[in-house]
């Protein structure tokens, strides 16, 4: 038995609002099943479960804020369908040892309420998430046990950048309700304390306020944390296009291939190649990913930007890949993206289309380290053999996490992507 | 189909693709591009649904050269009433 919590949404969606339960107590869910659909600052997420069982029991309402970390559901084996949670927070008493764990130190609160700029211990891969779902992290009211023996003690349950906000803003913590695990007050409680400051919670999907926050909150962390280093390079796409010509030629519209599908699958086996730019860095330092999760940022109509992940890119054939950018495009826009597809990402490809420029630098998307800019793909003329040919060439750039690598690697990565779009029919 | 049953249709998927597109307003002159902000794969979405919608598959080079609904129009009316040609 285990406890799902809400999993990491990325680098700067920190908290949704659960909007649907897409399973009642007594329902048989599998690993990867969408479980319930949740609204956040940038767009409405499919969450899924990460094991196999039974749900017993749903912790949270419909249209109930929850910041990731949140227990949401407890997932069994089925003996304990219906059980209120009074009967966890009771078997909690004879375990004192997990009564310890429930203060707010050792819970996600501690992660969770941080602002997106500094919680980078929940950031990352839904199976971090995962890993914290299997410890018994029981949710609780304010007046449990473990929560009234901290309140008697003098101190008032609440996240460290809770308790800092309100240091800063003079609110007193005791008067306030705990929304977090075991009660704590986790930085939203202390909103409903500032009426100055105006609820811009939209009442359904999205809005582009609360899109723009989110966008802020992680690229200035990027730029505050990330030393980040930038390279350049043309790659002459002639043997690209000609074999994309004779490709597309014989296909329908709905099976033909975009430029797009090419640069995906070239830069997704470099990044195989070159783990130190495929991975996450987090406080205790870098760790490479061992799979090839490749973002994608998706400029949406009207305005914002999304980059969810295509898993296992590098293993994908060029029509699988270009299935599942048709997919992931029509998601991000129209809805259905899931939270470990915004979670998952390993590494980011950015690239402002035909319309767009002639070179992307772009901004890493923390925890990852590496963000690949693909600019617009135009004629211009290029050297070849001793004269000067139009040919169709686009710049590719990286900008790298400086920690973690320097710009000889970057350069070597680079040169990998161009070589493997010189031979598009091995890609 | 005649002209006005062939644009109600095109306009239909285009809106599918692109739901902010005022289809009122809707210039059949204008750059999908560069008026309507239409990226490689909305085109490509375009030309899907008017397979799938139509029966026409219009060739890649064909379709490369077209940047307006207008176009696409002519075309897709030269086709459906000349299968031959």
């Amino acid at each position: 038995m285990s406890d799902f919590i809400m999993p990491s949404m990325g680098a700067d969606m920190d908290s949704g609002k659960l909007v649907k339960w897409k399973v009642k107590p007594g329902d048989r869910v599998k690993k990867g099943q969408v479980i319930a659909a949740v609204e956040t600052s940038k767009a409405v997420l499919d969450v899924e479960v990460f094991e196999d069982g039974v749900v017993e029991e749903l912790y949270v309402e419909e249209d109930t804020d929850v910041d990731v970390g949140t227990p949401l559901a407890r997932i069994g084996d089925g003996s304990r369908v219906g059980k209120q949670e009074h009967e966890v927070a009771g078997k909690e008493e004879t375990k004192p040892t997990t009564e310890t764990k429930a203060t707010p130190e050792k819970t996600p609160v501690k992660e969770t309420a941080e602002a997106p700029a500094v919680s980078t211990t929940t950031e990352g891969h839904p199976e971090q998430a995962q890993a914290r779902s299997q410890q018994p992290v029981p949710p609780k009211p304010p007046s449990t046990p473990a929560a009234a023996k901290l309140e008697s003690e003098g101190r008032v349950p609440a996240s460290p950048a809770a308790r800092r906000k309100a240091r800063e803003t003079g609110i007193k913590l005791a008067e306030l309700r705990g929304s977090g695990p075991s009660g704590a007050i986790v930085l939203r409680d202390l909103q409903g304390a500032q009426p100055t400051r105006p609820d811009i919670r939209p009442a359904a999907g999205f809005d582009r306020q609360q899109m723009r926050t989110a966008i802020a909150a992680a690229m200035s962390r990027a730029k505050r944390e990330i030393p980040h280093y930038y390279l350049a390079n043309t790659v002459d796409l002639h043997a690209a296009e000609q074999w994309l010509t004779d490709y597309n030629e014989h296909q329908p519209p709905e099976n033909r291939l975009l430029l797009s599908a090419l640069f995906m699958k070239a830069t997704a086996l470099a990044l195989a190649r070159y783990s130190e730019l495929n991975g996450h860095y987090a406080e205790d330092g870098f760790t490479a990913a061992t799979r090839v999760n490749l973002g994608m940022a998706v400029h949406l109509r009207g305005g914002g930007l999304v980059a969810p992940a295509i898993m296992d890119a590098d293993t994908l054939t060029l029509p699988e890949l270009m299935h599942q950018l048709h997919d992931l495009v029509r998601r991000a826009r129209g809805g259905g993206l899931r939270v470990s597809e915004m979670a998952g990402g390993t590494a980011t490809v950015t690239a402002l289309g035909d319309r767009g420029v002639d070179t992307v630098y772009g901004v890493i998307y923390p925890p990852q380290v590496a963000m690949i800019g693909i600019g617009r793909a135009h004629r211009r003329p290029l050297a070849v053999d001793d004269g000067v040919a139009a040919r169709l060439a686009v710049d590719i750039t990286l900008a790298a996490d400086h920690r973690v690598c320097d710009g000889h690697l970057g350069a070597l990565f680079l040169n990998e992507i161009e070589q493997l779009l010189q031979q598009p029919e091995a890609l | 189909m005649n002209r006005d049953e062939l644009r109600n249709a095109v306009l239909e998927e285009l809106s599918g693709i692109a739901p902010d597109i005022d289809l009122v307003s809707f210039d059949d002159n204008a750059n999908l591009q560069d008026e309507y902000d239409l990226d490689s794969m909305d085109t490509l979405n375009l030309a899907a649904a008017v397979h799938k919608r139509l029966g026409v598959n219009i060739p890649d080079q064909d379709y490369a050269r077209m940047h307006c609904v207008a176009e696409l129009l002519d075309y897709l009316e030269k086709r459906l009433n000349h299968p031959q040609s």
